[in-house]
């Protein structure tokens, strides 16, 4: 899992044995949390977009024969795969 | 040496009793907001400061709120906003107040609250005992008990200082004995507004947790547990408490004499020595039993006793040094309190003042008394008794009893 955090503003000053509290900001993305991730089989997509058209967190990306998931903002709903006519995408587990 | 006296600027006096000094210091050290429930015998307390902010005598915020859960909630978040706050309770008041009580000390809260101690329930009391201000000895706050009503305004206004130290940043209970010192009516001197002004100076409470757009943080996020760095943290911020409140033993100390420089009146910080020269035994208070038990002294000195009185002022942080100093030289000491300690069948302040004897070689004579439960009388006469018993423990009497004072009142 991808983690990045930054602080919010400088804490410096502030003794760290006082009272806890959190001052980084550690921005977490669907794909931080997917269960189930979008396979796109090259061979048989026609670039129709209807994946594109359909995808609510808009992820889908053209490549030059096929449409492709950007994989950081993918949250693994199935969306693309229920609805491409193609058949051309599986959803396949997160590995662990 | 001691410093040379300076003439003090003459001030107003009035009569008044503990509740309304309470109020009259909340007023005086200019709180940004109060929260409060009415709850006997705190009930004028609260009644005192609506009074002043509709009188435009005080320039707060008053929050009535439906309990004390909220009210202590709702000053939670004003302190976190950076306001300086205040509320009252005692007695059934407390407990119900008693998660975010909990929480205050760890958030490190510089508030104030006077507990205007009653017994606690049941059976059913409305009166003075200290059981309830005991019953939440653990939970981290600063604890001072008052003699007197003019130790209850000075000691209000001086917790303001004693809490948002920033050595100590935790929050303090000043505790006065309902009934006696919350209805007791007594002659006070009243400090000037531009003297308190600059004693207790500008508010300075959320400077290290805060809500405040400009600096975002999540207050008190999941910390502990076993893993990662959860137990480092936790132990860091549990030891970080601690000293706060060992520094609070300096800050005190450092206060009272500041605030004694000011006034003329040197309350005792911490512990009260009183006619302990050459005494070989002594008595322990707590509150405003000490009156009386200052008086038993004093005829018990007459009748040629060499007898004197502990008072213990701060409770928590509990002062061991300064107890197990007074306590050096004695041959025998009693401990009189005004509650009950269910756990060791003694009172608690007798079982604190136990655990300082450990550092006072060779061991002293020690036993409990217990008496004033519920609002009954401690008197000259039960005070006879006790120098009497101590005296006998002295001489060889078995240590260790727990007589109870009022049982054939």
């Amino acid at each position: 899992m991808k983690r990045q955090s930054r602080p919010l503003f400088d804490v410096t000053q502030i003794p760290d044995d006082l009272c806890p509290i959190a001052t980084k900001l550690s921005p977490m993305r669907p794909g931080d949390w997917r269960s189930l991730r979008p396979v796109v089989n090259r061979a048989k997509c026609v670039k129709c977009s209807v994946c594109w058209l359909y995808c609510p967190v808009q992820c889908i990306v053209e490549k030059t024969a096929w449409f492709d998931v950007q994989l950081d903002t993918c949250k693994g709903c199935g969306i693309c795969a229920e609805e491409c006519p193609q058949g051309a995408i599986t959803m396949i587990e997160e590995a662990s | 040496m001691s410093a040379v006296p300076q003439a003090l600027p003459a001030r107003k006096h009035l009569a008044c009793d503990g509740n309304e000094a309470a109020a009259l210091a909340v007023a005086l050290a200019r709180v940004d907001m109060v929260a409060v429930y009415p709850i006997t015998p705190q009930s004028s307390l609260v009644e005192y400061l609506a009074k002043f902010i509709a009188d435009g005598r005080l320039q707060a915020e008053l929050v009535d709120v439906e309990g004390e859960h909220s009210v202590l909630s709702v000053l939670h978040g004003a302190a976190l906003a950076g306001a300086r706050t205040y509320t009252a309770s005692c007695g059934p008041g407390l407990a119900f107040m008693f998660e975010p009580y909990l929480r205050t000390p760890g958030l490190r809260l510089p508030m104030v609250m006077s507990i205007v101690t009653r017994d606690t329930l049941t059976p059913q009391s409305v009166w003075g005992g200290h059981q309830d201000a005991m019953s939440v000895r653990e939970v981290g706050w600063v604890q001072m008990y008052c003699e007197s009503v003019q130790e209850v305004l000075d000691t209000v206004i001086m917790a303001y200082r004693i809490a948002e130290d920033r050595r100590v940043m935790l929050p303090v209970n000043v505790c006065h004995d309902g009934n006696y010192l919350s209805y007791g009516t007594a002659r006070i001197e009243l400090p000037e507004q531009s003297e308190v002004d600059a004693f207790v100076g500008t508010p300075d409470v959320n400077w290290h947790v805060a809500l405040d757009p400009d600096r975002p943080m999540a207050v008190d996020p999941l910390t502990g547990g076993a893993g990662g760095p959860g137990p480092a943290m936790f132990v860091r911020y549990r030891k970080g408490q601690c000293a706060g409140m060992q520094h609070a033993l300096q800050v005190i100390g450092e206060v009272h004499e500041e605030w004694g420089r000011l006034t003329g009146r040197y309350h005792a910080p911490l512990v009260e020595a009183y006619r302990m020269d050459g005494a070989e035994f002594a008595i322990m208070t707590l509150g405003s039993m000490t009156g009386a038990g200052k008086d038993a002294v004093d005829e018990a000195r007459d009748r040629g006793l060499r007898v004197g009185l502990v008072k213990v002022k701060t409770f928590r942080p509990f002062p061991v040094a300064a107890v197990s100093a007074a306590l050096g030289q004695v041959k025998a000491v009693s401990v009189v309190d005004r509650s009950v300690d269910f756990g060791w069948n003694c009172g608690p302040l007798y079982r604190e003042t136990l655990g300082a004897l450990y550092h006072v070689q060779p061991q002293v004579p020690s036993m409990s008394f217990i008496g004033g439960l519920a609002g009954a009388d401690i008197t000259l006469q039960h005070f006879a008794r006790v120098i009497g018993e101590t005296d006998e423990l002295r001489r060889g009497a078995p240590a260790g009893r727990t007589v109870w004072l009022n049982e054939n009142d």
